[in-house]
């Protein structure tokens, strides 16, 4: 009798794969847009077309580009004007340390920023100049010469006070770039920062109200408290999640996000820090997942051999 | 009074009180299996196998998850995906075995239904096994409650609110289901406590009334030939291994079980380690809430081609067809009109008519999951009423079927 | 053959053991949770404070130079000296079958309400039932700190001499 096995083995992987392209890929390739990362190339914004000088950089930073009125530089010891909850409350948000600025992001999004904020954040639907709303961070209309030649002499020294592109840690890209408007509970984060382990009770009710008035503020700059992040990894999927910093409005049109602007590398370090929240296993999942198949393989084969042995009887 | 005597060994000992030998013979060397069956024949011990997986898993979640809906999401991705030892692996090995168990169940259900195993006398198998099928549906959904997510929230409401009948508005009886106005702690309470005890009592009950209904008919085979048991396994004792046409199941056919296991498993721990998307939504990654709805809700694969029946047709006839095809895979051995008992190539219509249901809820499965517009409402409408009509027309086809 | 698969299974069964017992270990959050660190400085003289240290109630009670003066050598080699001073540091649970024993700072000494055991203000028994004096916790002295959890050179020596179990 002609064994029919193999046919039957065909016709049940067959139909098996078919239900699952059409409810897996299939159904979701119809269910959400897709798509394609431009590898962080922010090709709409202009390149940088002159030499920054670090000194007179220096002093635009610290003098007439007036940016130490908001922001602080803890790495040369400008310290912030206020506490977190304060900023969120003049600005909508607590405005970045640029210590590491110029590790962290863009050149071509660090120039445009210092330009025109609403229009390197891409969210001008939100702040519309032409009708008197301006992004809270004011445009740098330049210190008397070229501005173009300002701005790269800034944009020089904050890349000189940085730490180096590969010496960005997950941690420090997810805080600077994403984290003063989202929480990752899981990693103990909060938009005012990590929360310490408080003895007193005091203390630790004290730091909840900080945060839930720079929430407040947030809020009401945002529009909506943005989600906590800490199983974003699994709930979005690493693509999703990756095109969304690169353009929020690619995935999800007029979202007040703005666009962070962070280097591949610096994204590809957040994306760290989300697996590290949301898939801290990752790494074991994977080594344990090589020696349970190996051990698996080696199962069927004896069990083979055992079936092999006792139908030989049997024929 | 049974007489005993002074055991000669540990063996004997027992065997005066337990009959193990006995009991060794029934359930495995002197258990007749016919020769000519495939491995579809394993698929009974894989789902064994697989439901033991569950049933571990689930021990070991157990120990961690935390049924409040304050805490149950954090219970199930803090805790036991990132503090407890190995949490990860109980819950991936859950959620996929969750869902690969059914597929195994319907190629388990599909098999019997192409070799004719619901008749003559196997009446009892189908029926207890269309009844596991329904205790496990119920297992599934109420696992799905409880992370917590916003898949669980939303599932929980939509298939809940099925039981208010449609026109009827029978919304006490959701309520009632639900023990509040919308699915809250009673509901997640009520749902755990269906999960972990009341459900798997009657799955083990059933699986033990299953494989009883399986003794006195005997296990089929794929040639639809009437074997004499008796005669055959007198043939297979008095040594004539080779000219008989049956084999002990222990350790002869599960041998060849255990062949079949070890491949699965292989299948199956793929899918845990390095594939688990599929079983593991990722919506349900989002903590549930009430106020916003996702962008899709759609239950989990093996439930598509009955919501889709309910799907494309307005509220009350929906339901009654959701119904319909909940109930009437039950009546098959009664809707089959033919005497035959052969596989489904030799039955011609019928032949058919198999090939046609297994495409139809291929079909319905796809545009179960697939946005509800356009050309997809149109082909699941198709797909919907052809189930219909192939139900209505079974009892037709199979009563004019030639004797074989 | 069979035997042969019958042990590929069985390692396999063994090794899936090993996950579940590493499941049943405590929690890395509880084991973190196992330390308690205490700022010696805030304790005032014979005033007795309870802490906490995994779940138990931990006795501190810092001596006044007269009870410091006053004490035995086995009284002192219960003391934990910290900055110069001296304390009584210790699980306060009665070595008889764990009740909370009461501080009297008038007589300057506990007595156990269950069953009547009484012991000095250094931990020690001074009348039956309780078989010895209060057991003392793993200490490790981190400058005014005390940490509870860790075992420090000057706990190593009183668990060498028999002072606590």
């Amino acid at each position: 009798m002609k064994n029919k096995e193999p046919l039957i083995l065909a016709v049940v992987v067959f139909f098996t794969l078919v239900t699952y392209y059409l409810v897996e890929p299939f159904a979701h390739s119809q269910m959400h847009k897709h798509v394609e990362s431009e590898s962080f190339a922010y090709a709409d914004l202009p390149a940088i077309q002159k030499q920054g000088d670090v000194t007179r950089g220096q002093e635009l930073v610290m003098g007439a580009g007036a940016c130490t009125g908001c922001h602080s530089i803890n790495v040369v010891k400008v310290p912030a004007t206020m506490e977190p909850q304060m900023a969120a409350a003049s600005y909508g948000v607590n405005p970045p340390d640029l210590s590491n600025a110029g590790a962290i992001y863009d050149p071509k999004f660090l120039a445009a920023m210092i330009k025109n904020p609403a229009h390197a954040l891409m969210v001008e639907h939100k702040f519309d100049a032409d009708a008197g709303k301006m992004h809270p961070m004011v445009p740098f209309y330049g210190a008397g010469g070229d501005i173009d030649q300002e701005i790269a002499d800034m944009i020089a020294y904050l890349q000189s006070i940085a730490v180096k592109a590969e010496e960005v840690t997950p941690i420090m890209a997810f805080e600077n770039a994403c984290g003063r408007c989202h929480a990752v509970s899981y990693e103990n984060w909060t938009p005012i920062g990590a929360k310490p382990n408080f003895k007193d009770k005091k203390d630790s009710l004290a730091f909840d109200i900080k945060l839930l008035e720079y929430q407040d503020s947030l809020k009401a700059y945002m529009g909506k408290t943005p989600p906590d992040l800490s199983m974003y990894i699994r709930s979005r999927g690493e693509h999703y999640v990756s095109t969304f910093i690169e353009n929020p409005q690619s995935q999800l049109e007029g979202t007040a996000m703005p666009r962070v602007g962070v280097t591949p590398e610096a994204a590809e370090k957040v994306i760290e820090y989300l697996q590290d929240a949301g898939d801290t296993k990752r790494h074991e999942r994977e080594e344990i997942g090589m020696s349970v198949m190996i051990y698996i393989v080696i199962f069927a084969l004896f069990a083979f051999l055992w079936k092999r042995k006792v139908w030989k009887d049997l024929h | 009074m049974a007489h005993f005597t002074k055991a000669t060994s540990v063996k004997d000992w027992l065997n005066q009180r337990l009959a193990i030998e006995k009991v060794e013979k029934v359930m495995a060397s002197e258990y007749w299996i016919p020769k000519n069956i495939n491995f579809l024949w394993a698929m009974g011990l894989i789902l064994m196998i697989t439901f033991v997986l569950l049933l571990v898993s689930g021990i070991f979640l157990l120990m961690y998850y935390q049924p409040n809906v304050d805490t149950a999401f954090y219970s199930v991705n803090y805790t036991i995906m990132r503090d407890v030892d190995f949490g990860w692996l109980w819950r991936h090995v859950h959620g996929v075995a969750a869902s690969v168990v059914f597929l195994i169940i319907y190629i388990h259900m599909f098999t019997g239904i192409y070799y004719g195993s619901y008749k003559k006398g196997r009446e009892m198998i189908w029926l207890s096994g269309m009844l596991l099928f329904i205790t496990f549906s119920a297992e599934a959904f109420s696992g799905y409650m409880l992370p917590w997510g916003q898949m669980s929230y939303w599932a929980g409401m939509v298939i809940t609110n099925l039981f208010s009948g449609g026109s009827l508005h029978a919304d006490f009886l959701v309520e009632w289901i639900r023990g509040d106005y919308v699915p809250a702690q009673a509901f997640l309470s009520r749902f755990f406590m269906l999960h972990v005890l009341l459900l798997p009592l009657a799955i083990l009950g059933l699986i033990g009334l299953h494989f009883a209904a399986l003794r006195i008919p005997h296990v089929n085979n794929q040639d639809g030939e009437e074997i004499d048991f008796d005669a055959e396994s007198k043939k297979y004792l008095a040594g004539d291994k080779v000219g008989s046409k049956v084999m002990r199941f222990g350790n002869d056919f599960l041998s060849k079980d255990m062949m079949v296991v070890g491949i699965y498993l292989i299948f199956f721990f793929y899918l845990v380690f390095y594939h688990y998307g599929f079983a593991m939504d990722p919506v349900n990654f989002d903590p549930a809430d009430g106020l916003k709805t996702p962008a899709h809700i759609y239950p989990e694969w093996y439930f598509l081609w009955s919501y889709e029946i309910l799907r494309p047709f307005s509220t009350d006839i929906g339901l009654m067809a959701f119904g319909f095809a909940q109930v009437i895979f039950v009546l098959l051995p009664w809707l089959d009109r033919s005497p035959n008992t052969v596989p489904a190539s030799r039955r011609g219509l019928f032949a058919i008519w198999f090939w046609a249901m297994l495409l139809d809820m291929i079909v319905l499965t796809a545009m179960g999951k697939l946005p509800p517009s356009g050309i997809f409402s149109t082909i699941g409408l198709v797909a919907a009423l052809t189930f219909i009509g192939l139900w209505i027309l079974l009892p037709i086809i199979t009563m004019f079927e030639k004797k074989v | 053959m069979g035997k042969a698969f019958g042990a590929v299974a069985a390692v396999g069964a063994v090794g899936s053991l090993v996950a579940m017992k590493r499941t049943w270990d405590p929690l890395p959050s509880v084991k973190a949770a196992g330390f308690t660190t205490l700022d010696m400085s805030i304790y005032e003289e014979n005033k007795l404070v309870t802490e906490k240290w995994r779940g138990k109630p931990i006795f501190v009670l810092k001596k006044t130079a007269e009870m410091v003066a006053k004490q035995t050598e086995k009284q002192k080699a219960r003391d934990i000296v910290i900055g110069g001073a001296h304390y009584m540091v210790s699980i306060g649970l009665c070595t008889h079958l764990g009740c909370i024993p009461a501080y009297d700072a008038g007589k300057e000494g506990f007595l156990c309400a269950c069953h009547g055991g009484q012991f000095d203000f250094s931990g020690d028994v001074t009348k039956a039932p309780p078989p010895r004096g209060f057991d003392i916790p793993p200490f490790k002295i981190d400058g005014n700190l005390l940490v509870l959890g860790e075992a420090g050179p000057e706990y190593m020596k009183m668990k060498e001499t028999g002072i606590t179990l």
